[in-house]
């Protein structure tokens, strides 16, 4: 699918996603749990804030000097026998991998999780050309059985569905028969996941790392699906963003440490699979020939520019995992691929303001996603740099009353998006209050809360404080 | 071997980086911070032992201690406790040294990697119910086994099968990752095709949040750390 996945208007995304109690309710205690668990990991881990600084200065580094690195990176990649193909668009990407299927004659390809090839709308693509293309990620399997189902969060593509939802998908699409124990489920997929890795053409992946002094590129998964898809096709085609690479193993093995305890706290995810060209003539396992298709699609317009700093991202989603907006609002209101304040960050870069321009008002600019990011994107900052962006270059000014409305519930016309909105924003709120008044509101309220005390919407809704204060009612007067 | 449509590329994001034409000279490379090395730092042989067994509790992973004569018995305990059947193990030298490949030859139904048989070797690794290899260097911080696949160590020994058993010996074992990324740096040879880092059976938790523990790959788990100096 493409990186847009939606195309209605973003208040109706919220519209239908503020409705959807359950898909709520599960992103909430997802959340949590994974809120806790990096905070956890990270303090066990110790001197964090160096681990961050780290962390930035090698994201930083590698920017600064990335056409070199990707040089390094190719002149190594084809030393071990691999083939590289630079791709400057979607197009040139879906083309050359297209190419490589037709000449394979592939009927199967099986692919582990990749957010570039979403980006690229590759499935689309081979598809199109008869090729069979099998998401093997459990999470991704569900949301493609469930007949393309877009994925509401980075790390957790199907956050948004419950047992017993993925228990009928199961049913209806592959003659299930057993329960909504996720056990069964997940067996369920191993049978029949273990026999499309058997008898795949191509294995494609996506790339966590690319290490440019040896040529390799680094995996990490909890499932192991990554690593049968590519020990066992003959064909191995890696598809990465073109930012997604460091110097070399010291450097990859911090940036890993640092996203698996991000991403969902654990000390090391299961696997972690560094692979180097294609297998040797005499081993056994592994690709006999392996493409990688490295992708700017838009990231090189972003180099250079005031929102450079978001290319440092390694994809965590910690950012996602700690947003009151995110949490309220699902990862489908966003309308792409790249939710959260990462997604709303991004997908205007990578999308235009066009189909994007209301995601960086999804946001309180709280900063919280700007605390806990491993590389230290100053992700609040450049949700601001948007706003002036979409107000001054691109004269679409959301009023100020509409930005306020947005940090209580993002209605900006349907009454009803705004009651549902306004109900949000009382949790939304929480840590601001006090004593019934919010005192220092973030984002768009700061400039009022600087010389106002706003009510809490707990008791009362903008819209209707808003008249009672206009025509001289108190904010105290809750009759 | 080949690189397709390189120079436009990089002049691209040279021209955006402010450079009329695209470095081919190394940067140097200068951190400032550098916390991976504080990590277990000083930390005896006998204390990261302590540190690894204490993490597999995390990993879902069993752990058995023992010396080198009685590697075999334990080993045999493991697999009777993974009910028998087909056992696949890599050719690795070490099960010589270790004084294991005589028991393991001497089990009913076994399969040493052979890169002669080709695909044979995946073959039996699929139907096999236990798979068999020795970590190369063992990460106490995270419960980590590394192994640097080739010709005689397959790949998929450690995916197929539904139960994996790693023989660690002691002396592979170092603090954390950062170790293993150094001797991978220094390697006099090219690294290996495939380096997997695996720290317990695969697991998933895309369902509620709910941690399956068996994916894709193996469904249990049990490391073994032989006293082997």
């Amino acid at each position: 699918m493409p990186m847009k996945i939606s195309n209605d208007k973003f208040t109706d995304r919220l519209e239908t996603n503020l409705k959807d109690e359950l898909m709520r309710n599960a992103v909430a205690s997802a959340q949590s749990r994974l809120q806790s668990r990096r905070s956890i990991a990270a303090q066990q881990l110790g001197n964090w804030e160096e681990w961050r600084n780290h962390g930035e200065e090698i994201r930083k580094h590698v920017l600064e000097y990335l056409d070199y690195y990707l040089y390094e990176l190719s002149e190594n990649v084809a030393e071990r026998g691999g083939h590289v193909f630079f791709a400057q668009t979607e197009e040139e990407a879906a083309n050359y991998i297209t190419s490589i299927a037709k000449q394979k004659e592939a009927k199967k390809i099986v692919k582990s999780k990749s957010m570039v090839t979403e980006e690229i709308n590759l499935n689309t693509h081979l598809e199109a050309i008869g090729c069979s293309v099998v998401e093997t990620d459990l999470g991704e399997y569900i949301l493609q059985l469930d007949d393309h189902d877009p994925p509401s969060h980075i790390i957790a593509p199907a956050l948004h569905k419950n047992r017993n939802q993925i228990k009928d998908v199961f049913a209806d699409k592959t003659a299930y028969t057993n329960s909504s124990k996720p056990e069964e489920l997940a067996l369920h997929a191993r049978k029949i996941l273990r026999e499309e890795f058997l008898t795949a053409d191509i294995g494609i992946t996506g790339c966590n790392f690319a290490v440019a002094e040896t040529g390799s590129i680094c995996l990490v998964t909890n499932e192991g699906n990554a690593d049968l898809v590519t020990a066992l096709p003959k064909t191995q085609i890696t598809v990465m963003g073109m930012e997604r690479l460091v110097p070399t193993f010291e450097e990859m093995e911090v940036l890993v440490s640092m996203l698996t305890r991000s991403a969902v706290g654990q000390k090391l995810t299961s696997y972690i699979t560094v692979l180097t060209g294609p297998k040797k003539t005499i081993e056994v396992d592994g690709p006999e020939e392996f493409h990688l298709v490295i992708v700017d699609n838009g990231r090189s317009s972003i180099l250079g520019g005031e929102f450079q700093s978001i290319l440092q991202c390694i994809r965590c989603a910690a950012c996602i995992n700690t947003c009151p907006v995110y949490r309220h609002i699902g990862g489908h209101s966003y309308g792409s691929i790249y939710s959260g304040p990462i997604g709303a960050v991004l997908s205007p870069l990578l999308g235009g303001y066009d189909d994007y321009k209301e995601l960086p008002y999804a946001s309180t600019l709280c900063g919280a996603c700007t605390e806990v990011c491993p590389v230290k994107i100053p992700l609040h900052e450049l949700l601001h740099k948007h706003r002036e962006v979409i107000v001054e270059k691109e004269g679409r000014a959301p009023i100020s009353e509409t930005a306020l409305m947005q940090a209580f519930g993002f209605g900006t016309g349907k009454s009803s998006v705004y009651k549902l909105g306004s109900k949000v924003a009382s949790t939304v709120m929480k840590p601001f209050v006090n004593e019934e008044k919010i005192k220092k509101g973030p984002g768009p309220l700061k400039q009022w809360t600087d010389y106002r005390d706003f009510p809490s919407p707990e008791k009362e809704r903008f819209r209707d404080w808003f008249e009672k204060r206009s025509k001289g009612g108190s904010n105290h007067d809750r009759s | 071997m080949t690189v397709h449509n390189r120079a436009a590329f990089l002049e691209n994001i040279a021209k955006k980086l402010g450079r009329s034409k695209s470095l081919t000279d190394k940067p140097i490379i200068s951190w400032n911070h550098q916390p991976q090395h504080e990590v277990l730092k000083g930390a005896t042989k006998d204390e990261l032992v302590e540190v690894l067994i204490e993490h597999c509790e995390n990993i879902h992973t069993e752990v058995k201690v023992c010396s080198i004569p009685s590697l075999a018995q334990t080993l045999e305990e493991v697999i009777q406790g993974y009910g028998k059947g087909s056992i696949i193990y890599s050719n690795d030298e070490r099960f010589n040294e270790l004084q294991i490949d005589s028991f393991l030859q001497s089990q009913p139904d076994t399969f040493k990697w052979q890169p002669a048989l080709l695909d044979k070797n995946k073959e039996a690794a699929e139907k096999t119910n236990i798979g068999i290899v020795i970590s190369d260097m063992t990460l106490a911080e995270s419960g980590t086994i590394m192994l640097q696949t080739n010709e005689n160590v397959g790949r998929t020994i450690s995916f197929l099968p539904q139960n994996s058993i790693a023989i660690v010996p002691k002396s592979s074992i170092v603090p954390r990752f950062t170790q293993a990324a150094q001797y991978l740096r220094n390697l006099d040879d090219p690294v290996s095709t495939c380096i997997n880092f695996i720290t317990g059976p695969s697991n998933s938790a895309d369902i509620e949040m709910h941690l399956i523990v068996g994916v894709h790959g193996p469904v249990k788990m049990t490391y073994i750390i032989v006293e082997d100096y």
